[in-house]
């Protein structure tokens, strides 16, 4: 056990390792240096303060001990635009795309699972196959477009909830949120629906697999041979098992929620980290494009690693397969 | 009586794979509607410039004056805008022609790459085994680890814009997938009587993996690239939505969706609607095509 992890943590730390020299590589390598990370308004003084700074006058590989040794410190430059370390603006703006993904995952639950049974308890019922064309859709639909349709219709055209921006916040455990109030949880309500269309035909599917899977197994017909109620063997007996694997991935896919709401947040001007990133690519402030990509690979490195390692406490399979190979 | 007969023996005796496969793939009304419509779309794609009624991008054919018609227009010269302009007076049915021709163009050149380059990779895992197949497998498990939209964001903010940039970011979210699927496929065919006869005959490594292994590698594979080249195409006009995908000179429908959102909210609906259709369009039916393919193929499903 001890062995697995310690060979997860090594992989982990090559994953790192590798990003933040394809990161450097990018920045310092494919690009001129003095024109990304230094603001193009400053005189030669300053740019030589600057390129003494952050040893641009030294050879390459020392400037990437240096890159490497001021991100450990969680230094990875300031912003152009608006002249804050970039880290602080990512995490300033990190509670605004986690409530989204937190309220796009509860969607995607609230909803998929019980359309997801439904349609594994009558798998021929005109309403199981709409779930299902539905669902199709869900994953054939590109989330851009689906969002800018959604700003039409209950935006512009009804008028029934606001187009862009985030409403009213509330601080909450020290956290500006915008679920506690009416007009935030307005202005939150088309972006989390948005950001969780794919996950929601995601969660439908495997939820329609699992229920279609449980539903011959002898503990329902037992259950149902007991004369306990169609609804308490449903709602106990055959849920229960089919949370298992709906559970895992969707654990799995918080990263992704967190990823993909760079499209959703930008259809709907949510201030998040997602649309700060690609704000910063048009505008070229490379420091706050760096800080995002680390911290956002770091993350996923992080939830990998944790879901390995409780893989491999659940299933000791995984760990001697590995052990193996 | 005789003459039937002879004739049903006459029609078993042509049956060739290719036929059986045909047969079973066209059983699914949805799955054939699918394959026509996809048909069509490619069809507009390459003939983009002999079909589309205008060239929205040669300034002597396009009037500023009819930008922001509505569609079902009649322009000054009598013809008439079907699914209206867009901000610069361009036909959106011609823009549309021109934006598929792109966005299948690129989605299908990378899915070619990253197949060539997913393949090779994946028959090597399988056929070397050992250390080859545990690096390759491990980094092929790593990257996919990561969600696509950030590979891609991640590559294309080192390398900026460009045609070649979107390539690079498209093949490199691609190639796992195709080496994962060959190398699974390839590992139950390698052990099988006719590669060790090949063994036997002292044929070459490359011989025996691209003549042997491969071509029965194929069928998985196969719906490989139809679900993989449906999710390029709609990585691509994500990215370029973003702006950070195509650059202008190169309008894919991703670009005239974005062009088409400042109007938006003043009701001029049309210039994004329709380039999104035609996305959705293209996107579903190669889904549709994928699904049936898999449904075909699958030995396990066979009657």
């Amino acid at each position: 056990m001890t062995v697995f992890i310690i060979r997860r943590l090594m992989q982990s730390s090559v994953v790192v390792a590798v990003m933040s020299l394809l990161v450097f590589v990018g920045v310092n390598i494919v690009g001129d240096p003095v024109d990304m990370l230094i603001n193009p308004e400053a005189d030669q003084a300053e740019i030589e303060r600057v390129m003494r700074d952050l040893g641009l006058d030294r050879p390459v590989h020392e400037q990437y001990g240096y890159f490497v040794v001021n991100a450990l410190q969680g230094d990875l430059g300031k912003s152009f635009i608006f002249g804050e370390p970039a880290l602080q603006l990512i995490v300033q703006r990190m509670p605004a795309t986690f409530e989204l993904a937190i309220a796009a995952l509860l969607i995607a639950v609230v909803l998929g699972i019980p359309l997801g049974v439904i349609a594994g308890l009558r798998p021929g019922a005109p309403s199981s196959k709409a779930i299902m064309a539905g669902s199709i859709l869900g994953f054939s639909l590109p989330s851009f477009w689906v969002g800018i349709m959604m700003i039409m219709l209950f935006a512009v055209m009804l008028g029934w909830l606001p187009s862009t921006g985030r409403g009213d916040t509330v601080p909450f455990l020290g956290m500006q949120v915008s679920f506690l109030t009416w007009d935030g949880l307005q202005h939150l309500l088309l972006p989390a629906i948005n950001l969780s269309l794919f996950k929601l035909s995601l969660v439908i599917r495997l939820a329609r697999a699992g229920t279609r899977e449980v539903v011959h197994q002898d503990y329902i017909k037992f259950a149902r041979a007991k004369g306990l109620s169609e609804s308490r063997v449903v709602l106990v007996h055959l849920l229960k098992n089919i949370m298992i694997p709906v559970v895992t991935v969707l654990g799995l896919e918080f990263g992704g929620l967190v990823a993909f709401s760079v499209v959703t947040e930008t259809v709907f001007a949510w201030p998040g980290m997602g649309k700060l990133i690609i704000d910063s690519l048009h505008e070229l402030d490379r420091p706050v494009v760096v800080a995002y990509l680390m911290i956002v690979v770091l993350m996923f490195v992080i939830i990998n690693l944790l879901v390995d390692i409780v893989y491999s406490v659940l299933d000791p399979r995984v760990r001697l397969q590995d052990a193996r190979a | 009586m005789s003459v039937r007969t002879d004739r049903r023996a006459e029609a078993v005796a042509v049956e060739t794979p290719f036929r059986r496969f045909a047969s079973d793939f066209l059983e699914s009304r949805i799955a054939t509607v699918a394959l026509a419509v996809f048909a069509v779309i490619a069809f507009i794609a390459v003939f983009a410039p002999w079909i589309a009624p205008t060239d929205p991008y040669d300034l002597a054919q396009v009037n500023v004056l009819d930008s922001h018609m509505p569609p079902g227009t009649e322009a000054f010269d009598g013809r008439v805008f079907w699914l209206g302009t867009d901000g610069a007076g361009r036909d959106l049915v011609s823009a549309i022609c021109y934006g598929l021709r792109i966005s299948l163009g690129v989605g299908v050149m990378s899915g070619v790459i990253a197949m060539a380059i997913g393949c090779a990779v994946g028959l090597a895992a399988a056929y070397f085994g050992g250390r080859v197949d545990t690096l390759i497998m491990r980094i092929v498990d790593i990257q996919l680890s990561f969600p696509s939209i950030l590979v891609a964001l991640v590559l294309l903010a080192v390398l900026g814009k460009g045609v070649d940039k979107i390539l690079i970011a498209l093949v490199t979210v691609q190639w796992a997938y195709y080496a994962r699927t060959v190398r699974a496929s390839a590992l139950v065919e390698r052990s099988k009587e006719y590669i060790d006869a090949a063994s036997c005959l002292a044929l070459g490594h490359r011989r025996i993996l691209f003549r042997h292994l491969l071509p029965n590698c194929m069928p998985p594979l196969i719906v490989v690239v139809t679900v993989q080249t449906a999710h390029a195409i709609a990585l691509e006009a994500t990215l370029s939505f973003l702006g950070i995908g195509l650059p202008i000179t190169e309008p894919s429908l991703g670009l005239l969706i974005a062009n088409g959102f400042e109007y938006m909210l003043s009701m001029k609906y049309w210039i994004s609607v329709y380039p999104g259709v035609a996305l959705l369009v293209t996107i579903v039916s190669i889904n549709l095509v994928g699904d049936q393919l898999r449904d075909v193929l699958n030995p396990r499903l066979q009657k």
